[in-house]
C-alpha cells in the first residue's frame, strides 16, 4: 500500500488528472465516438443488417444524394421543425409564466411547485399512452373539456391530419413545460433584491422593472432550458411514437420516426447511418449557432 | 464446523444436481392472443409425454414482427421454434433463419398432402408453391366479420332496413351491402345508445391498415403483379378495379367507423365490438372463439366470411411454425413439430380455440357443426390471398400502411395517386433486391 502511494505521488499533476479522466475517456469513445465513426462509415455504403452474407458496397455520396433530394424527407423536417417550434415557443411562454407566479411568496407554493413538476418525472412512454384515452373522442376529458368552453362536437384529435400535429405538441407542452419553469425559477431567485429596491427609488413601474431587470436576468436561463428541448424535441421519438405512430398518414412522422422506420424495420442500415449523419449535423449546427447567440447575450 | 458445513452444503450440492438433471426444454415464440393461450395448455400434453419442458414468449401484436425479425437478423438463440407469419416465410428461407423441413417431413412420414393446400402455399413454401417446406402449418387464418345477430333480429330494424333498401336485413353477400348495413347502424340510437357502423382496420404502425384495405381490394379483383410477368405492377395493383376498392374502404371509414376509430387493429376492433358501440368488426378468425364462448346462445353475435364484390377473396393471416436454424436444440424442436402433426394433436388444438390446417380435421364431417364459424373458415380458407410474401416484405408493407393510411384516415391526395406511389416505392425496393 504505502509503495503504491509512494508511485502515486511521483506521478506528475498532469498524469494524476489523466488517471482520473481515463476511464471516462475510454468509456466515451467506446459508446459515443466509435458509434459515430462507425455509422459514417456505413453511411456511405449500401449495407443491410438483415442480409447477411450480401457483399457491401462502397456508395460514395449516393445515400445522402437521395435523401436530401426526397421531398418526403423534406416533408419530414418540415413536421418537426413545426413540432420544435411551437413546443420551444409554449414551453417558453407558459415556462416564464408559471416561473413568475411561483416566484411569488403564497400559501402552497412549494405543493403547487411539486404538483406542477410532476409530468415531467412521468415516462414518455406511459404519457403517451395515457393522453391517446384523454384524447379520445367518445370518452376523453381533452374532447369533453373542450366542448365545455364551446361547443365544437365529437373531433378526434390524433386522427385528423390539422389536428394530429398539435395534438402533439400539447402533450409535450404539458409533460416539458415544468423543465422550462424550473430552470427560469432558478433564474429567477438568483436575481439580487436590491436591484428591485434601487428600480423602486427610482420610480420605475413593474412592467419596467420587469423588461430592464427581470427579463434580460432570466433570459440566459430561458435560452439555456429551450437550448435543452430543442435538441431533445428535434429528436423526439417516444412520446410520438406512442401517441400517434406518426399518423395519420405521415402527419405526424418526425425525423426521428422515419429513421427509426428506416433503420430497424427496413434494415436499410447504409441508407439511415446517412439520415442520422444528416439529423446530426443538423442538430450540431444548430445548437452552435444557437451557444453563440446565448453567449454574445449573455455577455451584453 | 465441518458438521455445520455438511449440514449447508449437502441440501446445497442436492439442490444444484437436480437442477442439472432436470429436463430439457424449448423456447416458442409467437404473438399475444388467444391461439397461444391454446398452444400453451396443448403443449403440456408434449410436456407429459416427453418430459420436455415448453417455454414461452409472446409479443404483443404491435411488436410481434419487429420483436421476432429483429431476432432472427441477429442471429438470436432465444427461439427454439417460432410460429411467424406467412409474409415471413421468404425472408426465413433466403436468410437462412429457417430450418429446411423437407428431409425430416420425408423421415417422419409428414406429408404436406395432408394439410389443407392453401395453407400449405401460404405458410410453408419457399419459392412460393415449390415444394421446398420452411414451416408446418400451423394456425389457419383469414380476415372475416362478426356482426350484431341481436340487433338484426329485431322486426322493427328489419322492416326499416328493408324499406330503405328494398332487401333484408341479413349477412351481407356483397361490400355494396355492407356499406348499406353499415351506414343503416351509423349513428342510430339503440337501447339508449348511440351505436356505430363497423369497426374496421385502420392501424398505422405495422399491418393494419393494409390487412383491412386488401380485403376489399382482394374482393375487387385486385393483383399485386402480372401473372406472366413478374414484378410488372402498373396496371394490375393500380388497375381500375383497385383504386375503387380503396376509394370504398375510405367510404367505409369516413360514414362507418365510431369516432376515433383512427388507429385501431385487432384488440381495437375487439373492443369496440364487445363494448356494444358497432354493429360489425372486421377481425381475424383467431378471435372468434373468445367472441362465440362469451355468447353461449348465440343470440348475440354471428360470424360471416369476407364478403364478395366483383370476386370473392379473404385475407390471409395465420401461420406456420418454424425451427430457428440458430437453435441449439434443433432436433428437440422437431421433436415437437412431430408431435404438433399428429391427426389427434391437430384435433385437439381446434378443440381448444386454435385453427387448425389438417385436413383430417377440416374434412371430419363433425367440423362443420362444431363452431358457428367453423364453415366461414372453411370458407375463407379457400379463397385466401396474401401480400407479399418476398424477403423485403416488410419493405415492402411499410409505404403501402403510410400510404394508405394517408388516404384513407388522413385524406391526403386520392386513392390512385397513393397506389401509383406504393408502385413507385416497391419498385425501388425490388431493384435494391436486384429482382427488377
Amino acid at each position: 500500500m504505502k509503495s503504491a502511494v509512494k508511485k502515486f505521488k511521483g506521478l506528475s499533476d498532469k498524469a494524476i488528472a489523466w488517471i482520473f479522466i481515463a476511464p471516462t475517456l475510454i468509456l466515451l469513445l467506446a459508446i459515443n465516438i466509435y458509434p459515430l465513426i462507425y455509422a459514417i462509415r456505413m453511411s456511405f455504403t449500401n449495407f443491410y443488417a438483415n442480409k447477411i452474407g450480401r457483399e457491401v458496397k462502397f456508395v460514395g455520396l449516393k445515400n445522402y444524394k437521395k435523401i436530401l433530394g426526397k421531398e418526403e424527407i423534406w416533408e419530414k423536417m418540415q413536421i418537426t421543425a413545426h413540432f420544435v417550434c411551437w413546443t420551444l415557443v409554449l414551453q417558453a411562454l407558459i415556462g416564464l409564466g408559471l416561473a413568475l407566479l411561483l416566484n411569488k411568496k403564497f400559501k402552497g407554493n412549494e405543493l403547487l411547485t411539486t404538483l406542477i413538476v410532476l409530468p415531467m418525472m412521468l415516462s414518455p412512454a406511459v404519457v403517451g399512452v395515457f393522453w391517446t384515452y384523454l384524447y379520445n373522442p367518445q370518452v376523453g376529458l381533452f374532447n369533453y373539456v373542450v366542448n365545455f368552453f364551446y361547443d365544437f362536437g365529437i373531433f378526434d384529435m390524433i386522427g385528423s391530419s390539422t389536428l394530429a400535429p398539435w395534438s402533439i405538441v400539447i402533450v409535450d407542452t404539458w409533460m416539458w413545460t415544468p423543465f422550462t419553469m424550473l430552470i427560469c425559477l432558478a433564474g429567477l431567485r438568483s436575481i439580487p433584491n436590491y436591484l428591485y429596491e434601487a428600480a423602486e427609488v427610482d420610480r420605475a413601474s413593474k412592467w419596467q422593472q420587469f423588461i430592464h431587470i427581470t427579463l434580460p436576468s432570466v433570459l440566459p436561463f430561458l435560452l439555456l432550458a429551450l437550448l435543452f428541448r430543442g435538441i431533445e424535441n428535434f429528436k423526439m421519438f417516444d412520446l410520438v411514437a406512442e401517441l400517434t405512430s406518426g399518423g395519420p398518414g405521415s402527419a405526424t412522422e418526425l425525423a426521428s420516426i422515419n429513421l427509426k422506420r428506416e433503420a430497424f424495420e427496413k434494415w436499410k442500415t447504409g441508407y439511415s447511418s446517412a439520415f442520422a449523419v444528416i439529423l446530426f449535423v443538423t442538430i450540431f449546427g444548430f445548437g452552435n449557432v444557437y451557444v453563440k447567440v446565448m453567449n454574445k447575450i449573455k455577455e451584453r | 464446523m465441518r458438521k455445520i458445513l455438511s449440514v449447508f452444503l449437502v441440501p446445497v450440492f442436492a439442490l444444484l444436481f437436480s437442477l442439472n438433471a432436470k429436463s430439457e426444454s424449448l423456447t416458442l415464440g409467437w404473438a399475444a392472443w388467444d391461439p397461444a393461450n391454446a398452444l400453451q395448455e396443448l403443449s403440456k400434453e408434449f410436456t407429459a409425454e416427453t418430459g420436455v419442458e415448453m417455454n414461452f414468449e409472446f409479443v404483443p401484436w404491435p411488436n410481434f414482427a419487429e420483436r421476432m425479425l429483429n431476432e432472427l437478423n441477429n442471429q438470436g438463440k432465444t427461439f427454439d421454434l417460432l410460429i411467424g407469419d406467412s409474409q415471413w416465410i421468404g425472408q426465413g428461407a433466403e436468410y437462412g433463419h429457417y430450418v429446411k423441413l423437407n428431409d425430416f417431413f420425408d423421415a417422419n412420414g409428414i406429408s404436406m398432402d395432408d394439410f389443407n393446400p392453401a395453407t400449405v402455399y401460404a405458410y410453408s413454401t419457399w419459392p412460393k408453391g415449390s415444394p421446398n417446406y420452411y414451416a408446418l402449418p400451423a394456425m389457419g387464418d383469414a380476415l372475416a366479420w362478426a356482426y350484431r345477430k341481436d340487433w338484426f333480429d329485431r322486426p322493427e330494424l328489419q322492416a326499416e332496413f328493408k324499406s330503405k333498401h328494398g332487401y333484408d336485413l341479413g349477412v351481407p353477400k356483397t361490400w355494396d351491402e355492407l356499406y348499406d348495413m353499415c351506414t343503416f347502424f351509423q349513428g342510430r340510437e339503440i337501447d339508449g345508445q348511440v351505436r356505430y357502423g363497423a369497426a374496421i382496420n385502420t392501424e398505422r404502425g405495422s399491418e393494419g391498415i393494409t390487412m383491412g384495405v386488401t380485403a376489399a381490394m382482394y374482393a375487387w379483383g385486385m393483383e399485386y403483379e402480372n401473372p406472366d410477368n413478374p414484378y410488372e405492377m402498373d396496371g394490375y395493383f393500380n388497375s381500375d378495379a383497385s383504386v375503387e376498392a380503396v376509394e370504398f374502404y375510405r367510404k367505409m371509414y369516413e360514414d362507418c367507423a365510431p369516432p376515433g376509430h383512427s388507429d385501431a387493429y385487432m384488440v381495437a376492433n375487439l373492443d369496440a365490438y364487445k363494448s356494444g358501440q358497432v354493429a360489425f368488426q372486421m377481425n381475424w378468425y383467431a378471435f372468434w372463439p373468445g367472441v362465440s364462448k362469451e355468447d353461449s346462445d348465440g343470440r348475440v353475435s354471428g360470424f360471416f366470411a369476407n364478403p364478395c364484390q366483383n370476386v370473392c377473396a379473404a385475407t390471409l393471416g395465420g401461420q406456420g411454425i418454424s425451427v430457428v436454424s440458430y437453435s441449439d436444440k434443433q432436433d428437440l424442436a422437431l421433436e415437437y413439430m412431430k408431435w404438433f402433426a399428429k391427426p389427434d394433436i391437430q384435433q385437439k388444438w381446434w378443440d381448444l380455440g386454435g385453427y387448425s390446417c389438417h385436413m383430417d380435421v377440416l374434412g371430419s364431417p363433425d367440423f362443420v357443426d362444431s363452431a358457428v364459424y367453423a364453415q366461414g373458415f372453411l370458407d375463407s380458407m379457400g379463397i385466401v390471398k396474401d401480400f407479399w410474401q418476398e424477403p423485403t416484405f416488410v419493405e415492402l408493407m411499410l409505404p403501402m400502411q403510410e400510404r394508405i393510411h394517408d388516404y384513407v384516415v388522413n385524406g391526403k391526395g386520392s386513392a390512385k395517386d397513393a397506389l401509383d406511389k406504393i408502385i413507385d416505392d416497391w419498385t425501388e425496393v425490388f431493384e435494391d433486391d436486384g429482382k427488377i
